[in-house]
């Protein structure tokens, strides 16, 4: 009878582990299949006029436009949400500590991380594009401007989730020994510790720059898109997520492969970013022990 | 003022210092503020997404009043409009998507905890999370051009033939005759288009398998090692502590991470708009195609205009508020761990 129990308790342990294994072989099955498509199809439809010709040649172009278009709204993005996501990290790490609010934002933070982007492309056209409307009698703008506003709106709670992680990492020791000294509060938390905890905060930039360098949704109504080459933040701007997601609807198998060099070229660049950004970080781990 | 020697003026000194005081308290105030203000932007974003859609969305709304939320009328030529099938279809692609992340999440983060040997545990964690940082455009594409024909070729024509009442092989399977209304889940108009909620619900799946696996692993970790091994040493198996000592330690922020998941799933627009079909029929198949919320948003709003525009940004308002839960509900989930570890 126990010795059933015991086989019975073997079978189900030896179950388990084969079902986990699986498990993890259909994980890195599917991330294998997604990244080998990307590889093969792209590489088929990577020709140096990819990066010289814009788009409104269409089978004949590239998407020069595009990637240009797409490097104006990151670094939009990034530019604007750098200062405010690191003033607000810095807020939640140094100055919420006796306050209510402090928890309550840091919550809301988390929330706003995985809020759906399309509803914040929406917001940005009813509080940029639309007004701007009124400006110049009644044609609806898409800009490049608006483009970057949404794309910071979602770079800015990554950035200010790892500014306020990376400030509590900073030791108490150094806060004391500095105001001890008779070091006023602005300057202790500008020049000592956003200085030491610099490398995780550019952790998060570089991470929050790989999310929103993949966005398309919330392009789709600010920045529009554009087939020629633009480097005016108030023209209508191309980017490689949105012209990729319209070579993609496009009934043409030449356009589509177009659409797969630039999947390619969009992927091995967030891909990159993302792996830096761990190297940075891994970097920054070993200097703070 | 700073040079102050040992024969300056005890007096002035103070009132140097005071000066001095005085304007580090000032600089030390308009820069809290300063901070403040950056940190209430973050509220501001949640408070505007939330109004702003509202506001816009506010004719829908007074059109049709409470019979927006349940009709399933979505016809842009006829200008009337109902949320019913988008929401549905919403809510069904992430259930899909979760019934099939959920368990591989489970195994994964099994698999990385507790079976795979010291060496295996960077790389795999790493290539899962890899997953992850795909951008969901690419999701979108490979569902379109590679996933939805596989599933028309493999996936679709089994289903069909074990669970619909007209297959494609003609024999009407022992399970649909006895059991009701399953032929009603797995019918489909076109046998061969691989687009439909099902496919959606599994790239969406694929999607949110690194999210919820990452979240289970960091919360596996935080078991006490006395209380596994504890276990161990009364003869248990691997297994037994498992599904005994760490699923039970760790359930709530467990399913925090599934929340977390959903929402994930429910937000999603580029890696659905292409797979779901975008049509607006009300069916319970899960072979038919449907519409999702965001899938919807992005196909119409740029040829939308007055009422369709407006109903756009209602069913936007309703995902935003449904998301919001959800995610609220995940937080507070995972936030109660975060003050367990601490003990």
């Amino acid at each position: 009878m126990s010795a059933s129990l015991y086989t019975r308790r073997r079978i189900k342990n030896i179950l388990a582990m084969a079902f986990s294994i699986v498990a993890t072989c259909i994980g890195l099955l599917f991330l294998a299949w997604i990244l080998w498509e990307t590889l093969s199809q792209g590489l088929a439809g990577l020709k140096p006029q990819l990066f010289t010709k814009i788009t409104a040649y269409r089978e004949e172009g590239g998407l020069a436009n595009a990637m240009v278009g797409s490097l104006i709204l990151n670094v939009l993005g990034i530019l604007i949400a750098t200062p405010i996501g690191v003033a607000a990290g810095t807020w939640l790490a140094e100055y919420s500590r006796r306050s209510k609010l402090g928890p309550m934002i840091r919550f809301l933070n988390d929330i706003l991380l995985s809020a759906p982007s399309i509803v914040l492309g929406l917001f940005v056209y009813t509080v940029i594009v639309l007004p701007s409307k009124w400006l110049t009698n009644g044609d609806v703008t898409f800009s490049g401007i608006a483009g970057g506003i949404a794309l910071a709106l979602i770079a800015l709670p990554v950035i200010v989730r790892t500014t306020d992680e990376m400030l509590r990492l900073v030791p108490g020791t150094l806060r004391e020994a500095a105001l001890s000294l008779g070091v006023p509060q602005w300057k202790l938390t500008m020049q000592i510790l956003v200085r030491s905890a610099r490398s995780g905060i550019v952790t998060g930039i570089l991470l929050a720059l790989a999310r929103i360098s993949g966005e398309t949704a919330p392009l789709l109504f600010t920045a529009f898109g554009n087939n020629f080459m633009t480097f005016n933040p108030i023209d209508k701007m191309p980017s490689l997520p949105q012209v990729i997601y319209e070579y993609t609807k496009d009934p043409s198998p030449d356009i589509n492969t177009l659409a797969w060099a630039g999947a390619f070229v969009l992927t091995m660049f967030v891909l990159a970013l993302s792996l830096i950004a761990r190297l940075a970080f891994s970097r920054s781990k070993v200097s703070h022990d | 003022m700073h040079a102050t020697v040992s024969n300056a003026v005890p007096d002035q000194e103070r009132q140097a210092e005071a000066s001095r005081n005085a304007r580090d308290t000032r600089n030390d105030r308009l820069f809290g503020w300063a901070l403040k203000a950056c940190a209430l932007l973050v509220l501001l974003c949640l408070v505007g997404a939330a109004a702003s859609t509202l506001w816009l969305g506010r004719d829908a709304f007074a059109t049709f009043g409470w019979g927006f939320l349940t009709s399933a009328v979505w016809d842009p030529s006829n200008n009337q409009y109902g949320a019913l099938v988008p929401v549905v279809g919403t809510v069904g692609t992430a259930i899909i998507a979760l019934i099939f992340a959920v368990p591989v999440s489970f195994g994964i983060a099994l698999f990385l905890t507790e079976i795979a040997p010291g060496w295996m545990r960077g790389p795999v964690s790493s290539a899962i999370e890899l997953l992850a940082g795909i951008p969901s455009i690419i999701y979108g594409m490979w569902g379109l051009f590679i996933f939805a024909p596989f599933v028309a070729e493999n996936v679709k024509p089994w289903l069909m033939n074990n669970f619909s009442a007209d297959p494609p092989d003609g024999k009407v399977s022992w399970l649909v005759q006895h059991v009701p209304f399953i032929a009603k889940f797995f019918s489909s108009e076109y046998p061969f288009f691989g687009a439909g909620v099902l496919t959606a619900g599994l790239v969406l799946a694929v999607m949110i398998i690194p999210f919820i696996s990452s979240v289970m692993r960091e919360v596996f970790q935080t078991v006490p090692t006395r209380l596994k091994e504890s276990a161990y040493a009364l003869g248990s198996s691997t297994w037994e502590v498992v599904w005994d000592i760490v699923v039970p330690y760790t359930r709530t922020a467990v399913i925090g991470g599934v929340f977390l998941g959903l929402g994930r799933a429910l937000g999603e627009t580029m890696a659905v708009a292409f797979v779901i079909g975008n049509t607006f029929k009300f069916t319970p198949s899960l072979l038919e195609t449907g519409s999702t919320i965001a899938s919807t948003i992005a196909n119409q709003f740029g040829e939308a205009e007055g009422l369709q525009k407006s109903a756009l940004m209602a069913i936007a308002f309703l995902l935003f508020v449904v998301t919001f839960i959800v995610l609220m509900i995940a937080r507070l989930m995972l936030r109660r761990l975060a003050s367990k570890e601490g003990n």
